[in-house]
């Protein structure tokens, strides 16, 4: 916990509803993530929900000079080992796809990034109930 | 989930088909029944229009998805803030909303009234009493 006795490490869970690029929501969630990581706080888990899970798909191709808001998620998330959770309804209705659901829906592709894992909203409420305080980023 | 009970917040924001917060949010609340928390469901600004009666979506192509509300007793959901502000920066009143109940099973199963109308303030000091908010 850095230099200061005072402070106080805490369990945070994430969940982020807006997709990249056409909200802040993703951007802000990440340099939150990052700064209590860096700072000695535990994160339980970063849930995607809503057009949130399309922060998961390896295909983004944003121009060179702007961030890589995907690639940079999965970055921390390997520097971490972050829980990456990305919520299997809502991955569903947008096309967020894994080997398993290609295989389960018949679907002749996957996008997912592999930093990325599909799984219930479940995973939400535990992380809500597990962690000192759930941070949503949203619109 | 090892004996914690946490007071759930699902805060409401938004108008029910212009956008997809209203129905997800739902289905995160009738996922997290099976958990067995403290429960509540709140509904300020547009969020209000979620509650209104008489929704008909034939004409837009969407999921009439307003009579799951009528269900949430069912999931143990018993306490459903409205803002009254809300409401009557809408025109709306409490007649304009669907009469959800939760059945008492220690009182022969008498229905009891879901919705609660509260004050701005007192939905502040609600919120604030939340250990968790889900906002939507």
């Amino acid at each position: 916990m850095g230099t200061n006795p005072f402070e106080v490490a805490m369990k945070f869970a994430i969940q982020v509803n807006e997709g990249p690029y056409q909200h802040q929501a993703s951007d802000s969630a990440y340099f939150f993530t990052k700064a209590a990581l860096e700072k000695g706080h535990e994160i339980f888990r970063v849930f995607f929900y809503h057009d949130g899970v399309d922060n998961a798909t390896r295909l983004t191709t944003p121009p060179q000079d702007d961030r890589n808001i995907v690639e940079r998620w999965a970055a921390l998330g390997e520097k971490y080992d972050l829980d990456m959770i990305v919520c299997v309804a809502a991955a569903q209705r947008r096309g967020i796809v894994d080997d398993g659901e290609a295989k389960s829906n018949g679907k002749d592709a996957t996008n997912i990034h592999p930093a990325f894992k599909i799984s219930g909203l479940g995973q939400l409420i535990e992380a809500a109930i597990q962690s000192d305080r759930l941070m949503v980023f949203g619109d | 989930m090892s004996g914690v009970i946490k007071n759930f917040m699902y805060l409401n924001r938004r108008a029910p088909y212009g956008t997809i917060y209203a129905w997800e949010s739902l289905e995160v609340v009738l996922i997290g029944a099976a958990f067995d928390q403290d429960v509540s469901l709140a509904f300020v600004d547009d969020g209000v229009y979620q509650l209104v009666k008489g929704q008909q979506t034939a004409e837009i192509g969407m999921k009439n998805f307003s009579p799951t509300y009528s269900a949430l007793g069912d999931y143990e959901v018993k306490k459903i803030f409205v803002e009254t502000e809300s409401l009557e920066e809408r025109g709306l009143t409490p007649d304009d909303l669907q009469h959800l109940v939760w059945e008492d099973e220690d009182d022969d199963w008498a229905e009891r009234d879901s919705i609660r109308f509260v004050s701005r303030a007192e939905l502040a000091e609600i919120m604030e009493a939340s250990d968790v908010v889900f906002s939507f």
